[in-house]
């Protein structure tokens, strides 16, 4: 993929939710919208009277399919763009957008592939799996996720609904107990030709994505996403 | 100018840091961590570094080879195109000049291409890779490079987007044309230059 990305466009905030405590779902109207590939990302712009500005990626949760773009932004305490979008915000307020960006972690739609998030972490997940409902093609795609507890799972119904294996940290899940993701969770889901995307932040993305190559992948064919800061 | 966005003053009322490129922000201390591959297994006994391609001299250092050039210190300020910047960062490694002096690169080398264990890769014009502008680091900080920070070696080229330093660093190859790296070929820009906001192609 060599085409340029797309330039600014505008966002009409068509929908706003708080589904979960410290997060906010937008629902927006994009001008002039090119499909996305499930996976990619829109970089969000925020302009404050004196010009200041500041901007912050965030991966797209909905189907290309959707006629709205769908967007969810966990509510980072010092959060200067999150904090906006989480308190501020309200519908009919229009940001800034620019995408969608990012041809590596991003599914095809055709070809098998094991999806592993955490918190959320999932929210790329989401947009392949809902793309993969949409052209009927869930038997494509294998899902692990995992949070602290279902609570703070975001789209914890759609993802159960898609046979997601769901592992918490924090609670019992059915006769799972409490732990970490491990191997014996995703030993069942790994599939021939399968391209892997991992998704959370830096120690559950390295963890997960050690654990496949650990089961035999390739490391090529494991993607990664990973956000939020390590220390040095 | 953008439109302003209702409702949205910002973190800071202070004056902008003139070290900060536009559309960047101060991360602090934290160093985020970014890479779309599993992080590989490599060790200092078994790295090494090969400089091939429009050169007088293909060169192979390993460990003790590069510690045996002359050491080099970058302070300063590096840039990522996720928008954090981080002011005052210390690296120590060796220049690129010292490699380049060895190998030689012909008049025909123009360009980079850079290659790590995992098989990342990035392009840059070797401009931007003489004259010391760019190192290969081991240490941050007075301390060894960890591995999920490129150790132990990788390439620092803090006046570009960093993503142009390649992490487990292994081969520079000297092109007599541009092709394209990893992030280049989805999507993200030939050169990268912060202060130019080059992030996406077209930029």
């Amino acid at each position: 993929m060599t085409s340029p990305v797309t330039s600014w466009t505008t966002a009409t905030i068509a929908g706003l939710k708080r589904p979960l405590p410290r997060s906010v779902q937008l629902r927006l109207d994009v001008a002039d919208r090119v499909d996305h590939l499930p996976g990619q990302h829109y970089v969000l712009r925020l302009t404050a009277p004196d010009g200041y500005v500041a901007q912050r990626s965030y991966s797209v949760a909905s189907a290309p399919s959707d006629p709205l773009l769908e967007l969810f932004v966990e509510r980072l305490e010092d959060g200067e763009v999150s904090t906006y979008l989480a308190d501020v915000a309200e519908p009919g307020d229009q940001l800034e957008v620019r995408g969608p960006i990012g041809g590596w972690f991003a599914w095809d739609g055709e070809t098998p592939a094991l999806l592993v998030g955490g918190g959320t972490g999932v929210v790329p997940l989401v947009a392949m799996v809902r793309h993969a409902v949409a052209t009927d093609r869930l038997d494509l795609l294998r899902v692990a996720v995992s949070a602290r507890t279902l609570a703070e799972l975001p789209y914890a119904d759609e993802l159960v609904a898609a046979g997601a294996v769901v592992v918490l940290t924090r609670e019992q899940h059915g006769i799972r107990p409490a732990a970490r993701l491990t191997a014996m969770d995703l030993v069942p889901l790994w599939e021939p030709g399968q391209t892997a995307f991992v998704c959370g932040s830096t120690g559950f993305a390295e963890s997960a994505s050690q654990l496949l190559v650990g089961l035999g992948f390739a490391p090529g064919a494991v993607r990664v996403e990973r956000f939020g800061p390590s220390g040095t | 100018m953008p439109p302003t966005t209702r409702g949205f003053f910002g973190r800071s009322r202070e004056p902008r840091d003139p070290r900060l490129p536009p559309g960047q922000y101060d991360v602090g201390a934290d160093w985020p961590v970014l890479t779309a591959e599993p992080t590989p297994r490599i060790s200092a006994e078994t790295w090494s570094i090969t400089v091939a391609g429009q050169v007088e001299a293909p060169t192979t250092w390993d460990w003790d080879g590069v510690h045996a050039l002359p050491g080099s210190e970058y302070r300063g300020d590096i840039h990522c195109v996720t928008t954090w910047s981080k002011f005052d960062t210390r690296f120590a490694g060796v220049s690129l000049d010292a490699l380049w002096d060895v190998a030689r690169p012909t008049a025909e080398g123009l360009f980079v291409m850079a290659t790590s264990k995992s098989g990342y890769t990035t392009n840059l014009p070797i401009e931007d890779l003489t004259g010391g502008k760019a190192w290969l680091v081991w240490e941050f900080d007075g301390k060894p490079l960890t591995i999920e920070h490129g150790g132990p070696v990788r390439l620092l080229v803090p006046h570009l987007y960093f993503w142009k330093s390649a992490k487990w660093v292994t081969k520079l190859d000297v092109l007599e044309r541009d092709q394209q790296g990893f992030w280049e070929r989805n999507g993200y820009h030939d050169r990268g230059d912060p202060w130019r906001q080059q992030r996406y192609q077209g930029d």
